[in-house]
């Protein structure tokens, strides 16, 4: 989530509010970053208590407001939000998969003030964008593109990367250049959720990796400043990790479609926490006086090698989520630095992802989910 | 647009489609919203940005500062700022007629 151009806050106040307002979805990625047990989760939110939280972010400082899910657009009062979003006064983006967008939807999300649309694509070719996604959904989003530059809006297009489609990084770039988006989000696949499930299947090689990037500045030299390309790196490759979140509680603020605040989508899973719901508690309180978004900010919880490191500013130890799936501690350094004791379990995992298993990759689905809520998964 | 040097006092800038600037009380500053993003402001910059609303000139908001803050010689500074905006692609001159 660290952005190029993004400051982070020196006030305190969460700049980014994202509403995960529904956990349905008519694709099935087999990336996605969705919690894997989202089939046993409560009643989603209803309009009257997203409006609440929109005006209560609104009050803390947030600036910045994604619509998420799922599939954002399975919710059909997602014009009243954006509408009232436009009028606190938020900058609003909808993340989408394009299904459900049509004519009359967008106009009424233009008129009810939305800023911009991220439409994701799963590749650059319709065999493996319907494969990946386990729908007949290329030509729709090529239509959708059309749709969003109809309209006037500025385009994010956004591609999760993997060893499938990382070699295709330059077809997806001219892609993009031929929808005229004005941002291109490479996103290499970090490995949570569904990704984590599907870790061995998804994991590119370094050689992918270094050749991807290469083909993504040929790229951004070619096209200069008419589109700006996010090359997310995949922090399995990576010596230090990822500053994440911007640090625990710093800037951001997830509000999952269950109605549970969260410091991160995927922080529900650390256990311990008991995050509150946005259904008992008013956001300040649950963003400044929550034991739940106080647990790791600052460094008093970390443990060595982080507590006497020097770049513990800079990075914050890395992600809480990834150290406890990888290490079953939330509180130890993210593996992916290899000054990390548990750093070997990385390398094991790029290891074994040069030989996967020959099992099935498992479609986000909600038989699969039912199935997955049963076993525990995790500790690498 | 970028190529040509690029504005003058007649020049009408706006904001490009993809920037929002607002007034921020959380930071207690102005600030510019974009697609994934948001930069804080100083207060010059603030000042500046504030008067580009797709109908003064250049050469009207120059005036409208000098006004603002009597004394002060701004007119090469907010010139050299707009320039700045302009080659980051924050505002652009806006079609005429």
């Amino acid at each position: 989530m660290q952005k190029a151009g993004s400051v982070p806050s020196t006030s305190g106040s969460p700049l980014w509010l994202l509403a995960e307002v529904t956990y349905k979805c008519p694709l099935h990625c087999v990336f996605c970053y969705n919690p894997v047990d989202y089939t046993t989760y409560g009643e989603e939110l209803s309009t009257e208590d997203w409006l609440r939280v929109l005006r209560q972010g609104r009050e803390l400082g947030a600036a910045q407001l994604g619509f998420s899910g799922g599939e954002p657009l399975v919710r059909d009062d997602l014009e009243i939000m954006v509408a009232e979003a436009r009028k606190l006064g938020y900058y609003s983006n909808l993340i989408t998969s394009g299904v459900g967008l049509n004519e009359k939807r967008i106009a009424g999300f233009k008129e009810g003030g939305l800023d911009h649309i991220q439409l994701s694509f799963q590749d650059s070719t319709r065999e493996l964008n319907d494969f990946l996604s386990s729908t007949r959904t290329f030509d729709l989003k090529r239509k959708v593109a059309k749709l969003i530059k109809q309209h006037d809006y500025p385009m994010v297009l956004n591609c999760v990367l993997h060893r499938h489609n990382i070699d295709h990084v330059e077809q997806i770039l001219e892609m993009a250049e031929a929808m005229e988006a004005e941002y291109v989000e490479l996103a290499n696949t970090q490995y949570y959720g569904w990704a984590f499930v599907n870790r061995e299947q998804l994991l590119p090689t370094r050689e992918q990796v270094v050749r991807a990037e290469e083909a993504t500045n040929r790229f951004r030299q070619r096209i200069g400043t008419k589109m700006r390309i996010f090359f997310v790196v995949p922090d399995y490759f990576e010596e230090r990790p990822k500053a994440c979140m911007n640090g625990w509680g710093a800037v951001f603020l997830t509000i999952t479609a269950d109605g549970l605040a969260l410091p991160c989508h995927e922080a529900r899973r650390l256990p311990g926490l008991n995050f509150p719901s946005v259904r008992d508690h008013d956001l300040g309180w649950i963003w400044r006086d929550s034991p739940g978004f106080n647990a790791y900010r600052g460094d008093a919880w970390m443990q060595e090698p982080c507590r006497s490191c020097p770049e513990k500013t800079k990075d914050f130890g890395g992600c809480r989520c990834q150290a406890f799936l990888l290490t079953g501690d939330a509180t130890r350094a993210d593996p992916v630095c290899s000054l990390s004791p548990d750093h070997p379990v990385v390398a094991a995992a790029l290891q074994s992802a040069r030989q996967p298993a020959a099992k099935p990759i498992l479609f986000r689905d909600d038989a699969n989910s039912r199935l997955l809520s049963k076993v525990p998964t995790g500790h690498g | 647009m970028a190529e040509r040097a690029a504005l003058d006092d007649a020049t009408v800038p706006e904001f490009a489609r993809q920037y929002r600037f607002q007034w921020e009380p959380a930071q207690q500053a102005h600030v510019l919203l974009f697609p994934e993003g948001m930069i804080k402001l100083g207060g010059s910059a603030g000042e500046i940005l504030k008067r580009v609303d797709g109908k003064a000139s250049v050469g009207a908001i120059v005036e409208a500062l000098r006004q603002a803050f009597p004394g002060a010689d701004l007119r090469a500074d907010v010139m050299q700022f707009l320039e700045e905006a302009h080659a980051k692609g924050w505002i652009r001159a806006k079609h005429l007629g």
